[in-house]
């Protein structure tokens, strides 16, 4: 699986209040969800995020709420994939479940600038820097979780182990 | 036989395994699965979507309308709506509202719907909370949820554990809240990710069921999969009456293997307050400095306990709030509601010039009944000072425990209840 996009740069402790705030949790439309992603801490990034684009944060991101919401209005908005130094757990959970591949990676989180355009490799884990020739490893995504991902969530995974 | 902690011997019987080590994959039974107002919506599409016409079982499920209720606009009458005609339509027994309803992570523990030795999994990250009662619990979110109503199982992995040792005395004004955000602070917010806490020392001893609770709810805020106390007579006591099902009171094996051990002196710890804007930026109520504040809450699935409200009240029994600061009260639960009113703490509440809120969650993620405008600053019992966690992003949330709490509300500043 692979994935080309440009790079939307968080911190830290991006926790899902600041992903996605409560006042917009009375709907479950992922549209609206999308609409409003990050409307407190980057309220351009609805607007001029694009297909593809990855977000790149660093330790313990999607920290706080279990709410789904917030993964959502990340793929909804169009991000195709996450790479942080860490996730908090039920995020990594939840992302994973909804189809939203997410990368474990301190030194692509460091190096990596906004804007930079990302070469990112799943099965490999292999996250390149176009044009600046810089390439990171990530962790590998544990095998379980990959298939949960090709399957297109946890939900369609379920029900292809139904079938078989 | 292979030593075990309490979490580990949950979880091993759960998968119908002799025993389990951090870092396996497991396959689980689940108990009890929860799901509120705000995360119920997207798990019940999940669930619609297998063409089931029954949820696993009717009397494992739980769903708590507490976050937006009473409805405070149409989509989120909408969405309790949804929840409300999912309940009859699967017959879902344990479903709650408005007059027997209240913030969930307080009324399924008063209802006896956990039990020591459990394995419950809800849609809200405070699904911790029952760690309290010696069950497994833990928060995921509507996907997993979805799945669990189908299949009454889900997959986990084996947390490694952390234990806590709190040793000595507990100081006056210094509860559960307390020994959670001292904790968090030396952790930090991602010091226990993917692990449990296991609270344990002769200090827990001191500690009532509401104590409990409280830190047991907090666990998740140093990134905690679960927070978990051995149960004991103080959780005999509580449970005494409470439920149908007889709970299983197990503990560490004395050789259980931790990754660290963290350890608390009692005998030093003040109350202590979270700056904003995260439950890890810790100190104590002394070195807090003059913070004048708009508003204190009281309430939350970490605060909004009787236990709680009786040590507000004991403090603003004869005062009255601060003019150009308001007080915001919330029960947790009708039942809680009543024992106050019984009590007569809801009447030196509104004496001293507090507004109660009905049974809810509220305020505390800024949902309805008390949210912030810009620039204001607000003292809360709940559990998350994050940046526009209570209303504008340019709002600061403060966190501490009830007697703080009160005695921020006379001075109208953060304020140690010893100070008064």
């Amino acid at each position: 699986m692979h994935f080309q996009g440009k790079v939307w740069k968080l911190g830290d402790h991006i926790d899902t209040d600041l992903i996605i705030p409560a006042r917009f949790l009375n709907v479950s439309d992922k549209d609206i969800l999308a609409k409003n992603c990050f409307a407190d801490l980057r309220p351009e990034f609805a607007g001029d995020v694009r297909k593809g684009d990855i977000l790149v944060a660093g330790v313990n991101f999607g920290c706080g709420s279990s709410r789904e919401h917030a993964p959502w209005a990340i793929k909804a908005a169009g991000i195709d994939v996450i790479i942080a130094k860490s996730f908090a757990r039920i995020f990594y959970r939840n992302a994973f479940n909804i189809g939203l591949p997410i990368l474990e990676s301190e030194e692509a989180a460091d190096a990596v600038e906004e804007g930079d355009r990302l070469d990112v490799d799943l099965t490999t884990g292999r996250i390149g820097v176009v044009g600046r020739d810089r390439v990171f490893q990530a962790k590998p995504v544990p095998d379980f979780m990959r298939q949960i991902i090709l399957a297109g969530g946890l939900v369609d995974y379920v029900k292809q182990k139904a079938r078989a | 036989m292979t030593p075990m902690t309490l979490t580990e011997k949950i979880l091993a019987r759960h998968a119908g395994r002799d025993a389990v080590q951090p870092g396996d994959l497991i396959d689980v039974e689940v108990d009890l699965a929860l799901a509120n107002d705000i995360t119920a919506p997207l798990a019940i599409g999940v669930f619609e979507g297998f063409g089931l016409d029954r949820v696993f079982d009717r009397e494992k499920v739980a769903l708590v309308p507490d976050h937006f209720v009473p409805n405070k606009d149409i989509p989120s009458a909408q969405q309790a709506k949804l929840m409300a005609n999912f309940a009859a339509r699967y017959d879902i027994e344990h479903y709650f509202e408005l007059s027997e309803s209240g913030i969930e992570h307080v009324i399924l523990p008063e209802k006896g719907l956990v039990v020591p030795g459990d394995l419950v999994i809800g849609a809200d990250s405070h699904t911790c909370t029952y760690g309290a009662l010696g069950a497994f619990s833990a928060g995921v979110g509507s996907t997993d949820l979805g799945v669990i109503m189908a299949t009454g199982r889900i997959w986990l992995k084996v947390p490694a554990g952390i234990k806590v040792v709190y040793h000595g005395r507990l100081q006056p004004w210094v509860g559960g809240k307390d020994l959670i955000l001292k904790t968090i602070g030396l952790l930090g917010v991602e010091g226990a990710g993917y692990k449990t806490l296991a609270f344990s020392g002769e200090g827990i001893g001191q500690l009532g069921m509401d104590d409990r609770f409280t830190m047991a709810n907090m666990a998740v805020e140093a990134g905690a999969k679960n927070g978990i106390f051995a149960p004991d007579e103080t959780t005999r006591e509580y449970m005494a009456g409470r439920s149908r099902r007889e709970g299983l009171y197990l503990a560490d094996d004395p050789d259980a293997v931790f990754e660290e051990v963290v350890e608390i002196d009692l005998e030093t710890l003040e109350p202590q307050v979270a700056f904003p804007h995260s439950p890890e930026n810790v100190r104590p109520v002394a070195e807090a400095g003059a913070v004048k504040l708009d508003q204190v809450f009281i309430g939350s699935c970490t605060n909004g306990r009787l236990s709680d409200l009786r040590k507000a009240a004991a403090i603003l029994k004869g005062r009255t709030v601060a003019r150009g600061t308001r007080l915001i009260v919330i029960p947790g639960s009708p039942t809680i509601y009543r024992d106050a009113i019984r009590e007569g703490i809801i009447e030196t509440l509104l004496e001293a010039g507090a507004v109660i809120g009905p049974p809810c969650c509220g305020p505390c993620l800024g949902g309805h009944m008390g949210i912030l405008a810009e620039g204001e600053k607000a003292l809360s019992t709940s559990n998350r000072n994050f940046i526009g966690r209570m209303g504008h992003p340019k709002s600061e949330v403060y966190l501490a425990n009830p007697t703080v709490a009160a005695a921020s509300a006379v001075t109208g500043h953060i304020t140690a209840p010893d100070t008064l």
